[in-house]
């Protein structure tokens, strides 16, 4: 049983340095996993599938190629939809890139700051289904080029048959796996390079 | 769309938030501050009360527990340099202000605006900028010499810890601001 997902990912074991560091930031760190808890056990997800969050948490964590975060979140797939393992994974592949990129506005004060890239389509939309292959292209949108967003993107899952409640919870789901990577990621520096 | 500025801008929604009518106790208690009822962002996020609850709430420590560690207008400058590199205006509009005026040096946060991260800045400033760029990326970049660089420039592990939360925090908010709505030149209502 995993208590804390940062914890278990940064390798945080209880009475260490980081572990007292982090309780220097209680609310920070409870809230960080209700967060967590909030996105993949909901009380109700009616919105948005159990298997939906999980598939989208798998794609999205395989895009920051961080194997042990990556292999996290695709246990937690395979354990609850064996057969869309192997199709988010062609997925990951398929938008595999460096960011973050995006153009701003043509004409506008940032234009020059524009910076092309992938526009990632799903590579086979039919595995995923229509809501999926919708989400993916989303997420991959969220996690490369947010600057891109317009307001089309959301037409464009509402199309796909989610809901203005749904398009919530999954921006929620993708910018929360945003932040819990990257803290993972500067907690096992500090962890390596503690003195203590 | 305006570029990087500290001037107060509003944010305009591109779904429905919840009405006042809709509003149940357990959407207050998301909002966590009743005048986020105001807001149309938070009215937008109530949609799924429970994320909202926890997101705040790390928020909330992430930037206001002042229980040593980094001091606030740092932490406001992590957010900044996160939201400069990801682009996010409206955002980084809020914490350039706060930034400026908790560490009463708005001319270094105007120049982070105006020219980017890597415009000079000095000391501390110089390595939380550069440690907010590499946490920003996507594979992350965040690597040894950023923690060195902290380091040297007087912090210790709990402020480190806070840069490193701050800057991850706002990859968080950058991304639900760019994409649930825009920002628009009239000041928020």
């Amino acid at each position: 049983m995993i208590n804390d997902v940062i914890d278990h990912l940064a390798g945080i074991t209880p009475g260490s340095p980081l572990d007292r560091l982090r309780a220097r930031r209680p609310g920070a760190r409870e809230h960080a996993q209700r967060s967590f808890d909030a996105l993949f056990t909901p009380d109700d997800d009616s919105d948005v599938t159990l298997v939906e969050r999980d598939a989208i948490a798998a794609f999205v964590a395989g895009l920051h190629q961080d194997a042990e975060i990556a292999s996290f979140y695709a246990d937690r797939l395979a354990e609850l939809s064996p057969g869309l393992l192997k199709a988010v994974e062609s997925e990951i592949e398929a938008g595999g890139t460096t960011g973050p990129y995006g153009v701003y506005p043509d004409g506008g004060p940032l234009a020059k700051e524009s910076d092309e890239g992938l526009r990632y389509r799903a590579r086979n939309p039919a595995d995923l289904g229509v809501r999926l292959a919708a989400a993916f292209e989303h997420a991959h949108l969220l996690v490369f080029r947010p600057r891109e967003a317009r307001e089309g993107d959301l037409d464009a899952l509402a199309r796909a048959g989610w809901s203005a409640t749904a398009i919530v919870t999954l921006s929620q789901l993708v910018a929360f796996l945003t932040f819990q990577i990257r803290v993972v990621a500067g907690l096992r520096l500090l962890r390596k390079g503690s003195a203590s | 769309m305006t570029g990087f500025t500290q001037d107060q801008l509003g944010w305009e929604p591109w779904l429905a938030p919840l009405t006042a009518d809709e509003l149940t106790d357990e959407h207050y208690e998301a909002l966590v501050d009743k005048a986020r009822a105001a807001s149309p962002y938070f009215l937008l996020l109530a949609r799924d009360p429970d994320v909202l609850h926890a997101r705040t709430k790390t928020d909330v420590d992430i930037f206001y527990n002042a229980d040593s560690g980094l001091p606030r207008a740092e932490r406001e400058l992590a957010a900044t340099a996160t939201s400069r590199r990801n682009g996010c205006v409206y955002c980084a509009s809020v914490h350039a202000r706060f930034a400026g005026h908790y560490s009463k040096r708005p001319d270094d946060v105007q120049r982070l605006l105006d020219e980017g991260v890597g415009a000079p800045q000095e000391g501390t400033w110089r390595a939380v900028v550069d440690a907010s760029v590499a946490l920003a990326a996507t594979p992350d970049e965040f690597g040894p010499e950023h923690v060195a660089a902290l380091r040297a420039a007087g912090l210790d592990d709990l402020a480190i810890s806070d840069t490193i939360h701050a800057a991850a925090f706002f990859n968080w908010a950058n991304r639900l601001m760019l994409s649930l709505g825009e920002p628009t030149q009239e000041a928020g209502q």
